[in-house]
């Protein structure tokens, strides 16, 4: 165990010093997991919301459904867009496998399911208690989902931290479409995963460090939102 | 049928229901044959607990679509046209979860009238229900008289000919009771033709111009109120005032 304390040691004496390889990777993590909830969102809140407020046949299996995909294994979802970018497969053309985009795309499919299926349910408790004061005053069903969505959006930040927290912290679907490659598509994860094996805990241990930081930061303003949201409803009772 | 024939009924009345029917599981909720609201209002409609006024306010309103039967408004039968000539309040205020002023804000918007223009009405309509100073509160954090009065004040921002209230005041104090009164006897002045559900007998003889008495899905009396007060026709008006427990 003798050892294990230098290793901490470097992997401190890399955080504080700002080694520019380990932020490269920090940095590339963050782009990559933003960009991803970023166009999930833009994907996955109007499916949500249109789903809420919506009444059709094999509507609750696709509520079913939607929740059951939250669950979907990250390496899974790497296999499925790594066939769709390989050189054979029907996007090859693209040109995209082991880029950051890959590994975008990747993460857009794992991170919708999540913030479409809790704005649906955050759409459809507001809905229920909105939709008849939006009839009176003229609102339609579809003019009311931008209504809903914006005075629903306390309990969508949680939904997009959420989303966030994924995809920051997922490692199977960006090795296989990413490539871990160095300067390139290596993000705090894979690196983990890469340096771990080789033996170089240092570089593990601080983006490990930094990885804990940034997810119990994420935690943590869900949960403050979450407390602000109570006090709200105690102040109406 | 005829509804009762005060001079005030020769001319074409504001809202008028036939052969409303609603039912649920073989139960009827609602039969009104005819009622007709002519008159300057306002009208309160008095009833037990599950009479059917609230369900005959929300097919006047169009929110409910009646199983059978036709509702008019001003001749003609009640359509979008005629929807956005109308407002509601509803018991329970249902607020925005935004400030004071975008409440108000959100109606002036959807009719398209200018920031300038939206600034100077909902300063006038805050000033109107007493909340001014108010305007930048959430709110959802308004007491229960102000969120109430807040209701009313963006029912009126729609700029209604007729606006229906389901029982406003059920859960307010007599000092916020009596504000929102105020309120409804203002609006009633200017003209807005108010039809109103309450449980309150002090309230209907208060604020009520005629009276519309509901029992069991089923309009048991409809009398000016000078007249339902002084001596109901039927037998379930007189319990009703008498204190006796209609049901």
């Amino acid at each position: 165990m003798q050892g294990f304390s230098e290793e901490f040691r470097t992997a401190f004496g890399l955080i504080v010093t700002g080694d520019p390889g380990l932020w490269d990777i920090v940095l590339l993590s963050l782009k990559v997991s933003l960009l991803a909830v970023l166009i999930a969102a833009c994907i996955g809140m109007p499916i949500g919301a249109a789903l809420a407020v919506s009444r059709f046949p094999g509507r609750r299996f696709v509520i079913i459904l939607l929740n059951a995909l939250m669950g979907l294994p990250p390496v899974v979802v790497g296999l499925l867009v790594y066939l769709m970018l390989s050189r054979s497969g029907p996007l090859g053309v693209l040109q995209l496998l082991y880029t950051p985009a890959a590994m975008i795309i990747a993460q857009v499919l794992l991170v919708i399911p999540i913030i479409a299926a809790l704005t649906r349910q955050t759409v459809e408790s507001l809905d229920a208690e909105y939709t008849e004061q939006l009839r009176s005053l003229g609102v339609s069903r579809l003019a009311s989902i931008p209504v809903l969505l914006w005075d629903g959006r306390l309990a969508l930040l949680t939904a997009l931290l959420a989303g966030f927290g994924r995809a920051i912290a997922e490692v199977g679907a960006v090795i296989v479409v990413g490539g871990n490659i160095n300067h390139v598509t290596r993000v705090m994860t894979t690196t983990i995963a890469l340096e771990t094996s080789k033996g170089n805990l240092a570089l593990a241990l601080a983006l490990g460090a930094i990885l804990v930081g940034i997810a119990f930061l994420v935690t943590a303003l869900v949960s403050m939102i979450g407390i602000s949201r109570e006090r709200e409803v105690l102040y109406h009772a | 049928m005829r509804d009762w024939d005060g001079a005030e009924m020769l001319t074409q009345p504001r809202m008028a229901v036939e052969n409303l029917r609603i039912g649920r599981n073989g139960s009827t909720l609602l039969d009104v044959p005819y009622l007709a609201l002519g008159g300057p209002g306002p009208t309160l409609i008095l009833g037990p607990n599950g009479a059917g006024k609230s369900l005959l306010l929300r097919c006047m309103h169009g929110l409910i679509p009646p199983d059978g039967g036709t509702v008019w408004q001003d001749g003609a039968l009640l359509g979008e046209d005629q929807r956005a000539r109308q407002a509601m309040v509803f018991q329970t205020p249902v607020l925005l979860r935004r400030s004071v002023a975008a409440n108000l804000d959100f109606v002036f918007r959807r009719q398209g009238i200018r920031w300038r223009s939206r600034k100077a009405r909902i300063a006038a309509l805050l000033d109107e229900g007493g909340l001014s100073g108010k305007q930048r509160q959430a709110a959802r954090s308004l007491s229960g008289g102000e969120a109430q009065r807040l209701a009313i004040l963006r029912a009126l921002a729609c700029n209604p000919e007729i606006l229906f209230l389901d029982e406003p005041t059920s859960a307010l104090d007599p000092a916020a009771t009596q504000a929102v009164e105020a309120l409804i006897l203002r609006a009633s002045a200017r003209g807005t033709r108010i039809v109103m559900v309450t449980h309150d007998v002090g309230q209907a003889r208060r604020l009520g111009h005629d009276i519309v008495l509901m029992q069991a899905g089923k309009v048991a009396e409809h009398a000016q109120a000078a007249d339902f007060f002084a001596a109901p026709r039927t037998a379930a008006g007189r319990a009703y005032l008498s204190g006796a427990l209609v049901i």
